[in-house]
Formats: C-alpha cells, structure tokens, sequence
C-alpha cells in the first residue's frame, strides 16, 4: 500500500473579496521512504497543500477530496484522531526557524513535550531520547543544550532543532515547507545532506515544498510542478530536469541563473508578465497569460495527461509543438 | 586609466552594542560590521559583494549611502571624500548615488500613490523643476523599468513584488545617479519575476552607463550580474577578482566552500558534486577571532592564522585576483 | 546586442490571444487602504451601533434643546424636583431649583462633548508632532524630550487646577487649558513608539536616500502612517476627557453655576439621590451610554486598521 494517496485534493478559502480556489484537483501518490518535491512560486499552492495534509488549514478553508494516509482519509477524521497522527506519524517543519520554537520553553521541554504526549515516556527516558536525537541531527553537547532557550542558537542550529523535534517520533512521513530557505547557503548545505542521512538512518518519507530548483534536484526522487493552484508537469526528478515537458517548467529553468553556466550568457529567458491573481484567474489554463506557446484552445481548462509511463502534464500543446516554439533567451538573435 | 568612481580604503563601521561591564565608564561594546575593506569600482561597472550573514555586506552597503557613519576609512566618489561629511553636505551627493532595497513593498510609503513615490527624489534634489517637467520624467521611468503609465495613481499594496521593485528601480534612476547601490534586490522576489528584474537591471546599466554594487547572498545571481565581485566574511573582505575567474578558479577556502554549496539545478551534477561542509557557527562580530575570522571553521588553518591578519594580496593569474589568506597556494584541491 | 532604448522590451512579445486580457493582473480594482478599513468597520456591529447613537447623541445636544419649551436656568415655580411628567414637558422631570432636566442634560451633553473634542484635539496635534519628532530625531533630543514629558506627567494636574482657578476664577476656558495640558503626553508616547519602529522600514530609509530633510520625512513619512493609530487612540480619549472634566465637576471645579456639564449634573443628582433619583438618572445614562460608544468605536478602529494593512 502507498503511504500517502492523495486524490483530487481542492482547498477554497472564503475571502471578504470572494471565493480563492488555492489547491484545484491535486493527486499524487507518495511510496514509503521516496522524497516528492513540490514546486512553485507564489500563489502557486504549495505550501496550503502542506497545510490541507496536516489539518492545518485556517478557519476560512475547506479542503475536500481525499488524502489517504495507509488507508485511512485524513480529511475525514475528527481533531482527536489528527492529533494521534500529527507529530508522531506525520511531521512537519517550517520555513522560519525563529518562529518554530516557542522563545519561552527551554529546547529540552519543548522536545520532551512530543515525547511525553504521543509516546507516554516518562521524563527520565524522554531526556535520554532527545539527547539521542539532538546528538543524530548534529549538535555538539546535547545534554547542556537541553537546558537552553531557542534564542541562544544560531538559524541553522534551531531548524536542526526543529527537524529532532519532527523525527522524535520516527515518523513515517515528513513535510518540509521551504525548510532552508531562510539559511544561509552553507548551512542549507548541512541541513540539506543531514536531512538525506537522517531518510537514509530513518526511512522516512519527505514532502519538500520549496521555489528552489537546485534543492530539488539534490534531494527529492519525484517532482510536482505547480502554478495557481493546478499541476502543471509531474514525474521524477531526473526527467523532469532533463526534458521539461511543460512551458512553465521550462520557463522556470532558463530563467534561473546557474552556476555552472558560462559568465556572460547574457540575458536571461524570462517568463515575462506577474504572478497569478488567484482572484481573477483567467479561463482555461492558468499559465496562458505568460506563455509563449499559448493558442486559441489554451482559452479552455487543460486535463492532466499521462505519458511516458509515470509522467503527466497539463498543456493544450504537443512536446513535438513546444520545442519548435522554445523561447529564446533575450538578446540572442533567432 | 580612468580614475575609479569609487574608491573605498580599509572601511571600518562599528556599532556601539552596549557596555563591558554596568559601570559608566567601562569601554563600550563594538559590533565590528565592518572591519577594514577595500575596494574601487570603474564607472559603468558592476561589483558583485557576496557573503552570508554576519558578513557585514549590507552595513558597508548602507555606509556608502551614509545612512550607517564611518568609523574609520575613507571613502570617495568621484575624488570627494565622504567619510566624516558633515550632513548638510551630503545633499548634493544624492543625486549621484541612489539605492534599491530588499524588501519591495516595505521599501514604499503605503500611503503614497506610486507616481508620488518616484517623483520625490526628483521633486527633493530638483525643486526648481516645474510640475510638468516632474510628471514627463516620471513618465519616462516608468516606461523605461516597464510599468504601465495607467497605474501611476495606484497604491503599493495594489502590486505584486516585482512590480513593486520596478518602482523602486524607478525612483532610483529619476535623478540619473552614476551610481546605484542594490541591497539584496531580488532575494525576496520569485524566481520567474528575479529573472525579469536582473535583465531590467542589466539593460538599464548598459543603457545609462550605470555602475552598480550589487550585494546579494545569491551566488548565482551575483554570478550573472556582476563585472568583479568580492567575498567577505564577518566584515572583512576574503577574495576579490573578476567575476569569471572567482567562480572558475577561487582561491580562497571560503569561497570555494560557499561555491560548492550552492545548488544546481540538476539533479546529476548536485548528487555527485562535493560539497566542502563548513563546520561550527558563525564567532560573534563582537569579539572576532585574531588574526584571521575564517580560521575557526577553516578546513587549512594553522597556528599562524591567529597571528596575522591576512591582507588582500594579488594571486593567481589575473591581474585583478587578491585573496586574503597566508596560505593560498596550499589550500587542498576543491 | 543593439536595442534602442525605445524598443526595451523585457521579453518577446507573446503570441496575441484574443479572450485574454494580457494585463490581467493590472486591470482589478484598486482600493485604497482607508476604503478597505472603512469596509472593515462598518461590518462591526458594536461599532457600526455606537456611531450611530453617538450621532443621535450628538445631534440631542445640539439642536434637541428647541423642542423643549423650557431654558436651563430659568425655574419653573410651579414644577419644583419633580418627577418627569410629559403633560407638564418636563420629560426628564425638574432638579430642586426647579429647572429643567431635559434641557441641562442636553446643555450639559454639549460642555462635556466640547471638552471631549477639544482634548482630542489637542492631544492629535501637540502630542502627533512631539512624539513623532521625539522618535525620529532620537538621540539626545529624544531623551530630553521624554524626560520633559515624563517631568510633566508627573505633575500633579490637581494641583495645577487649584492654581489656575485661584488665580483666575471659574472660567470655563481654565478647564479647556488644564485638559489639553494632560490629554497630549499619552498620545506623544505612543506616537514616539510607533514612530521607533517606523524609522527602521526601508521607505524612510529610500526617503533618506533621496535628500528628503528630516521635517520632510516627518510629516510626509511618518506621520500619515501613523495616524491609523492616532485615530485609534484619539477615539478613546474622548470618554478619557469627559471623565476628567465630570471629575473636576463633581468636586466643584468644573462648569460654574447655573451652566453645567454631565459632571456638575451627576454631582447634583448625587445629593438628592434618595428623594429624586431622576437627577441622576438621566445624566448618568447619558453618560454611559456616551462613553460605552465611544470604547467600541474606538476598538472598531483598532480592528480595522490592523497592522496588517500598513
């Protein structure tokens, strides 16, 4: 059995200026152990479909559709029966390490906490396992760091704190929204190669949201590219880098700067226009208004299509039709 | 050989940060943010400052445009100094040197409408220029950096974050500055929107002749942009050199470990690179280690680093290649 | 690589589509943030209720006193503490001197809203301007500036009261002169704080950049961002002042005799309390039910001018 079947998962929040559909018919399945990235950028519905998962949706949000976690529809059950889940079989953590631990609790009650709550330890064998997980994420002297506060760390010393605190339980899944973001790029370096260790040691399975196209390509085995809500390509990794099979993915990796291209390239492709207004979201497919490949049927919805065995896109045009039409980067005489 | 429009010699900005002791008259505490920096920049040429946290990229930044004071150093534009200036006297420098900001709605007064907003450099450095010439070079910023002239009347909070940092762009050029210092300008926009604003940039720099500072922890980014670029690390200055050569062949242990961070996006090139994993934390600005501050996570450093402070020396083959360390030439092969 | 700067474009055109409006985005409707806070507010029942009964109030005090035959200080000899009595129009009955309640209480209403008004004028103006140049100015000058405040603020505003009024007798405008000199030091403070955090954002660093003075970046900068706040804290200080003035009233300061306020009426009814509770009544209600508004519009404003917005 999969561990996480999600199926046709829609998220609408009621907004004083009207209805936002954030998540629209969102389905992927997740195996034990494999690490699906999700990609987007702002508005694009990522980090509610993390949300939606957890049941943490804010009060003005609906989600509906299924998510099966082993089995059972999370959507379906009842606060008590989340809270089992959440924390011991389901983690998540968070893009702002200063705001994911509370400034007030030492770091040792705080991970006690999870401990005491989902496993029943005492406090004596709840210490000695969050000294075992502090010293797993990496943390020089974790008995003396049990008894400090959250503001006495570093960034990247408080999201190692928070990825402990989310494997306390040895979850069997784990949500990762923007997770090292907000880190400098050396030290997203070690959280990024602790994070495979620690699926490695513990099998966990991850979900990495994230804008960041070179995260993904280090650690996540599938990818889901999304944009206004709707996926736009989905399929592994590899591929999906290496053949983009959609206009908005391909428009995303031209338009990143690398570092292994040559200095001098001179401009970079752009995706030109802004991003979307879910408020008034055109009809048919969401990308139309910036895509260089768009045409008249582009003006309908366009359905999610298998192919090349586990791969799907949503786009009106033919992989033929879209490298006649690549974009070119600016400058570049055609 | 032209002169340089910018000439920077051994910058020092230092914040007081309290006091030793409670006594009155126990020495004050110093954040060296900056702490001796040197560097020039040719007119029409774009100096890239990288660095992570702590560095001190943003307090040299903000000195430049006097809004930090220096402590000690010199700094001088076009052949004036403006180290020690008195306030008055900066006014008629305005003109000249501008700055684009981080966050881009942040750095717009909500309650000015956007045609107010890029007037006011203009209207305050230019008061004796009649309404209607205020309103046509307001006109022409704004269709130079792409905003629409129909939405001059609108309010921040109305646009996206792209379109908020065109704005800023837009009251940076309005008064034709031959210098514009670019604090971290696309770090909080999405990648598709980065990608436009970098070309914008770009274009509008060859087309004005601008010189730039683009400071950014980007590497990628910066990568892209710049012409020269410069390492630093907890306020001084590791590695200076063309923007080719310094990610073709960096000297530097820092650099080459804050490149081999970066992620690229492809998934077989990021799984099989190595990265050179800085150990330990960031030491504290305000007691920085002696002699050299990268030798506490330095993966080649001796007993003689704590002795000498290294200075900017010319390595390598290109000319304009220095590298601040004892022992560049030992350093392992990345 | 030859563009005219005529022809900058940031990307190829995209293929035309008709159905589709390119500037999407662009073409929503705007609104300003005081049309969004005002929609905010007028889905607030309390407050939407306490501004439409403060206008009722208003309106009473203003212009009701015409209905009623009667003047406030003349006494009508043959109603002398009597109950309220519609036949005879005294709606609010009459006090022992024989005068009308209806038309004090209304009389009274328009010394006690003046006073209100007043203090919050005094307060937006003096205490806007010295707390934001307090905060933005920092250093010294702010220290010496809220030392001087605190110096104030410690002063015994009774005292001062007792002198002025020795000095210079009854004059009501004595009492215009001792509210506006206590209502403006909380409102510096709290301007002084917001203006702290103000000073950081990156736009009055642009404004900065751009040569604009320092007066310039006060009143352009910081001061239209921080009136949301001030209009907040304004409102709640209305029901501060009538307080301080009903305060004084009762202990015989306020008003002099035979004008009189909300203050001087509760003093009044206070005394004949047991043989005619009308007294109180109807200038207590009065008051509280003024005050009570005023809270809720005021925490109308704070909801909807939420820092979210700003």
């Amino acid at each position: 059995m999969s561990l996480l079947e999600v199926d046709k998962l829609n998220v609408r929040f009621a907004t004083p200026e009207g209805e936002v559909a954030a998540v629209n018919d969102l389905s992927f399945t997740l195996e034990p152990g494999r690490a699906l990235g999700i990609v987007g950028e702002s508005g694009s519905g990522k980090s509610q479909t993390a949300f939606a998962l957890m049941g943490l949706l804010a009060k003005n949000g609906t989600a509906t559709g299924e998510v099966r976690y082993l089995g059972s529809n999370l959507l379906a059950l009842s606060e008590a029966q989340l809270n089992k889940r959440r924390g011991s079989e389901i983690a998540m953590i968070y893009q702002d390490p200063m705001t994911s631990l509370n400034p007030y609790m030492k770091v040792g009650d705080q991970l006690m906490e999870v401990l005491r709550f989902h496993k029943g330890m005492d406090r004596k064998a709840a210490f000695a396992e969050s000294v075992r997980l502090l010293d797993a994420v990496k943390i020089a002297e974790p008995k003396k760091r049990m008894g400090m506060f959250p503001h006495e760390f570093s960034g990247g010393m408080r999201q190692r704190v928070v990825i402990a605190m989310a494997l306390l339980c040895r979850p069997k899944l784990l949500i990762a929204d923007e997770p090292t973001t907000a880190l400098d790029v050396t030290v997203q370096a070690q959280i990024l190669k602790l994070l495979q260790e620690l699926r490695r040691d513990f099998q966990t399975a991850v979900i990495m949201i994230t804008h960041d196209l070179g995260v993904v390509a280090g650690v996540c085995d599938d990818v889901l590219v999304m944009y206004a809500g709707r996926t736009m390509e989905y399929g592994p990794a590899q591929a999906i880098f290496d053949s983009p099979s959609h206009p908005y993915t391909r428009g995303l990796l031209h338009a990143v700067p690398r570092m292994d291209h040559a200095h001098g390239a001179d401009r970079l492709a752009t995706i030109p226009g802004n991003p979307p207004n879910l408020l008034a979201l055109p009809p048919g497919c969401p990308f139309a208004p910036r895509c260089h490949d768009r045409f008249e049927t582009c003006l309908t919805p366009a359905p999610l299509i298998e192919f090349a065995g586990s791969r799907r896109r949503a786009c009106h045009r033919s992989i033929a039709e879209l490298s006649e039409n690549e974009s070119a980067p600016e400058g570049v005489v055609a | 050989m032209s002169a340089p429009l910018l000439e920077v010699k051994d910058l020092h900005v230092h914040f007081n940060v309290g006091r030793e002791g409670l006594m009155p008259w126990a020495p004050a505490r110093m954040l060296k943010a900056v702490n001796g920096v040197s560097f020039s920049l040719k007119a029409g040429e774009t100096l890239g400052i990288v660095g992570e946290s702590g560095c001190g990229k943003s307090s040299l930044a903000r000195a430049l445009i006097g809004l930090n004071p220096i402590a000690s150093g010199s700094v001088k534009l076009d052949g004036r100094e403006l180290a020690g200036l008195p306030a008055g006297e900066w006014r008629s420098l305005r003109a000249e040197m501008q700055m684009i900001f981080q966050d881009p709605l942040s750095s717009l007064n909500p309650r000015m409408t956007i045609g107010e907003i890029i007037a006011e450099p203009l209207r305050t450095l230019r008061p004796e220029t009649p309404s209607a010439a205020v309103k046509a070079e307001v006109a022409r910023v704004m269709a130079r950096v792409g905003l629409l002239p129909n939405v001059i009347n609108r309010y921040p909070h109305e646009f996206s974050g792209g379109q908020c940092q065109r704005v800023g762009i837009a009251r940076a050029l309005i008064v034709r500055p031959k210098l514009i210092i670019c604090d971290e300008p696309v770090s909080a926009l999405d990648v598709s929107i980065q990608a436009q604003v970098i070309n914008l940039l770009l274009d509008l720099q060859q087309e004005e002749g601008l010189a730039l500072i683009f400071i950014a922890h980007d590497l990628a980014v910066v990568k892209h942009i710049s012409d020269r670029v410069m390492v630093m690390y907890l306020g001084r200055a590791m590695e200076q050199a063309g923007a080719d050569t310094l990610f073709a062949t960096p000297e530097h242990p820092y650099t080459r470990a804050l490149l081999s961070a970066v992620p690229i996006p492809d998934p077989m090139r990021e799984r099989t690179k190595t990265i050179q994993i800085l150990e330990g934390d960031l030491p504290s600005p305000i007691s920085p280690p002696s002699g050299c501050v990268f030798r506490t996570r330095c993966p080649i450093a001796e007993p003689r680093c704590a002795e000498v402070v290294p200075a900017l020396e010319p390595r390598g083959t290109d000319a304009g290649h220095a590298v601040a360390c004892i022992r560049v030439g030992l350093a392992a092969a990345a | 690589m030859n563009q005219s700067a005529s022809q900058l474009r940031l990307t190829r055109p995209l293929p035309p589509l008709p159905g589709l409006d390119d500037n999407l985005n662009l073409t929503v409707k705007g609104r300003s943030l005081w049309a969004d806070a005002r929609r905010r507010f007028f889905h607030n029942k309390a407050a939407l209720v306490s501004l439409v009964l403060l206008t009722v109030i208003l309106l009473l005090c203003l212009f009701g006193t015409s209905a009623s035959p009667f003047n406030f200080e003349d006494p009508d000899f043959s109603s002398m503490q009597t109950a309220p009595d519609f036949e005879a129009k005294h709606w609010f009955g009459t006090d022992n001197l024989g005068r009308d309640l209806f038309v004090r209480t209304l009389l009274g209403g328009r010394i006690s809203l003046l006073v209100g008004a007043l203090g919050a004028v005094v307060a937006v103006l003096i205490g806007t301007l010295y707390g934001a140049t307090s905060g933005y100015l920092g250093g010294k000058t702010d220290s010496v500036m809220m030392r001087t405040l605190e110096i104030l603020n410690s002063f015994p505003i009774m005292f001062l009261v007792i002198v002025l009024m020795t000095f210079f007798g009854r004059d009501l405008w004595l009492i215009f002169i001792a509210i506006g000199a206590v209502s403006w030091l909380d409102m510096a403070r709290i301007v002084r704080g917001q203006t702290l955090s103000l000073k950081r954002k990156e736009f009055v660093e642009a404004a900065h950049v751009a040569g604009v003075s320092s007066f310039g970046i006060i009143i352009r900068h910081i001061v239209p961002n921080v009136l949301g706040l001030v209009a907040v804290y304004a409102t709640l200080l209305v029901p501060q002042m009538i307080l301080f003035e009903s305060f004084l009233s009762y202990l015989g300061l306020g008003v002099q005799e035979p004008m009189t306020s909300w203050g001087a009426l509760l003093e009044a009814g206070a005394k004949s309390i047991e043989g005619s509770p009308w007294e109180l009544a109807f200038p207590a209600a009065f008051l509280v039910v003024t005050l009570f508004c005023f809270n809720f519009v005021g925490d109308g404003l704070r909801d909807a001018l939420d820092p979210k917005d700003r």
